[in-house]
């Protein structure tokens, strides 16, 4: 094929692959290179895989930080409570999302635009300074708390901060976006004739949501919801600001390891153990993804 | 108490500002083809909508065999639609588009095979069975979205431009297909269309509506013989709008300086309508002293006929004349002067 490709084609075909291979492929080996290294004091903090020395040439390489964070619950328990927090934000945000997402779809154009403008409107702050506010917003002095005294429902300041549902929160607050705008992108091009048609042919209202409209906006529900769930797994800094000490996650742990511990090698073995097992259900939802969008060519 | 089998009584609809439907009132008969016809934005889609149910009326009732059937749900009236753009679930094959309306009802399984496989052999989709609905031609789809509707055995049936997005040739033969079909079922059928002539062909009866009135109801061939004013006369064909003077009990065409004879009605009419293939025209070689003289400005041959635009007096109509000798088409040409020559009986004065 790149037989045919005239100079110009080729640099424009292959442009996104030097891309991957760059900021992709290079920085993953480097990641992989570094869990399979023997771990010692000094800077970089491992022994280099390959050496050269009188005695030759050697690998000096290793499965043990592999084994290591497999064979501790800790690590295993960390992943665990990074992947149901990713599922629980995941179907919380499709929850909230669907409905904005379909309501911001059947408004009027000049109205449409005014939405999306302000579901946008929050990435131009720093997500960190938004983070931020949700920790001044519940903390024990903070607005909620001082309204819920004020008008008496409380005395004592409750305790929001530094739990897991406030790290749900933040999540569910921060990802929300990225699950409306792709089942938007769906939902906008959804005719509403066939919502007319599946009434008029005798379903009711919940039977033509379940049978029309969910059916043909999957699509959009499985790409807004790979968006949430994956960087929700490696999440670090929501939990780092507003979790506490009830669940230990993932994203954290690997910071620890790297700049607490400064065990390099350890912190990549999670790492890759990580982006592995996210793997596999990346591959299958993009399997379903391909056979239903096959089907509906 | 009407034994129509649907009455329209009163309907006014408004969005914002615009009044889309002004106390529409009307009544079809069972059995019958009612057009509604009209330019868009005149209301006869918002009519349709407000009878399958997806609009409600702010004011007036939608009784079907007696019932008022105003305030129910789509999917509760026993009546189906047919949408322009047919509406096809793009998801389901063509089995289950057509089974989609009949799992909402309580049949067996054997029933729902029953009636599929019927209407599949009425309207010849037999072989599509499992085909998606883009995988098929535009007839197809048509015939999936009447056989999804049809399935259902409505009392009704709201066919909203059923024909707009086929091509000319397949959309003559579906017009008789319709009508056979409906001859065949006996259901009522309601045909929204822009398309005079479709409506024309169609038909038992018509409404023409505008700016949300209806102007007129009739049959086509009243319609298009009796038009109730000159807007609905150029609506339906191509029409020839002549000014009536009314002097000395005389009734002239002014424009023709004709004075029409075989008359007996004396109203005061303002207007006069004389329909193109009425009126006659001969080529005349030498002068004549005979007034009713015209020039032809534009020649158009058609096959079957020719149409003249003939100018006298500073003023221009049409006639248009059947080729029934292939050497008709020959005799008359651009500038040559013509004699016309129409019947008294097929002027139609209007007083509007």
């Amino acid at each position: 094929m790149i037989r045919y490709l005239k100079k110009q084609n080729f640099w424009f075909v292959f442009t996104p692959y030097f891309w991957l291979v760059l900021f992709f492929f290079i920085p993953l080996a480097l990641i992989f290179k570094i869990s399979i290294s023997v771990s010692e004091w000094g800077m970089p903090p491992y022994r280099d895989l390959f050496s050269l020395s009188e005695e030759g040439f050697k690998i000096d390489s290793t499965l043990s930080n592999y084994l290591f964070i497999f064979s501790d619950p800790f690590y295993i328990r960390s992943y665990l409570n990074s992947l149901s927090l990713a599922f629980t934000s995941t179907i919380l945000c499709l929850l909230i999302g669907y409905p904005i997402a379909f309501y911001v779809a059947k408004s009027q154009a000049n109205i449409r635009i005014i939405l999306l403008v302000l579901l946008i409107i929050p990435f131009w702050t720093s997500f960190l300074l938004r983070v931020y506010a949700w920790k001044v917003l519940l903390q024990g002095s903070g607005i909620i708390n001082s309204i819920l005294i004020h008008l008496g429902f409380i005395t004592e300041p409750i305790s929001m901060l530094h739990n897991h549902y406030a790290v749900i929160l933040g999540v569910v607050y921060t990802y929300l976006p990225f699950m409306i705008l792709p089942l938007y992108g769906y939902l906008v091009k959804f005719d509403l004739n066939l919502i007319d048609a599946a009434n008029d042919l005798g379903a009711k209202p919940i039977n033509t949501f379940l049978k029309v409209i969910l059916p043909l906006s999957l699509p959009g529900i499985i790409a807004g919801s790979m968006l949430v769930f994956i960087p929700v797994v490696g999440e670090f800094v929501i939990p780092e600001m507003l979790g506490g000490s009830d669940k230990l996650y993932f994203g954290k742990i690997i910071w620890d390891e790297f700049f607490v511990n400064r065990d390099w090698p350890v912190a990549s073995a999670l790492a890759m153990s990580g982006i592995v097992i996210l793997v596999f259900p990346i591959v299958i939802f993009q399997l379903m993804y391909a056979k239903y969008n096959f089907k509906n060519e | 108490m009407s034994n129509s089998f649907l009455e329209i009584i009163d309907v006014t609809k408004r969005f914002g500002d615009i009044l889309a439907l002004d106390r529409v009132n009307l009544k079809i008969e069972k059995s019958e083809i009612f057009s509604l016809l009209g330019s868009s934005g005149c209301g006869k889609s918002t009519l349709l909508r407000i009878i399958a149910g997806f609009e409600k009326p702010d004011q007036g009732k939608i009784l079907l065999e007696g019932n008022d059937i105003t305030n129910l749900p789509p999917y509760i009236r026993p009546l189906n639609i047919m949408f322009q753009n047919y509406a096809l679930f793009p998801h389901l094959n063509v089995t289950n588009n057509i089974k989609f309306g009949l799992k909402e009802e309580s049949f067996s399984k054997q029933e729902i095979n029953n009636r599929v496989n019927e209407i599949l052999n009425l309207l010849e989709l037999n072989g599509l069975e499992e085909r998606k609905v883009n995988e098929i031609s535009g007839g197809q789809q048509q015939r999936v979205a009447l056989a999804r509707c049809l399935v259902k055995k409505p009392k009704l049936l709201l066919l909203d431009e059923p024909l707009a997005a086929l091509d000319k040739q397949l959309r003559i033969q579906t017009q008789f297909e319709l009508v056979n079909l409906q001859n065949k079922l006996g259901i009522t059928f309601i045909i929204v269309t822009h398309d005079q002539e479709e409506a024309i062909s169609l038909s038992d009866r018509m409404a023409i509506m505008q700016n949300g009135e209806i102007l007129q109801v009739g049959n086509p061939v009243e319609i298009y013989e009796k038009p109730k004013n000159t807007y609905i006369a150029n609506f339906i064909g191509t029409a020839n709008i002549f000014h009536i003077l009314n002097k000395d009990n005389q009734i002239i065409i002014e424009e023709l300086n004709y004075e029409i004879k075989n008359i007996n009605n004396n109203k005061n009419f303002h207007k006069c309508l004389i329909r193109p293939e009425k009126i006659n025209i001969k080529k005349i070689e030498n002068q004549s002293d005979n007034s009713n003289v015209g020039i032809v400005k534009e020649v158009a041959y058609l096959g079957s006929y020719t149409k003249y635009l003939i100018e006298v007096n500073g003023i221009q109509f049409y006639s248009f004349m059947q080729n029934s000798l292939v050497s008709d088409n020959l005799q008359i040409k651009w500038d040559d002067k013509v004699e016309f020559k129409f019947n008294d009986s097929s002027i139609f004065l209007f007083n509007d």
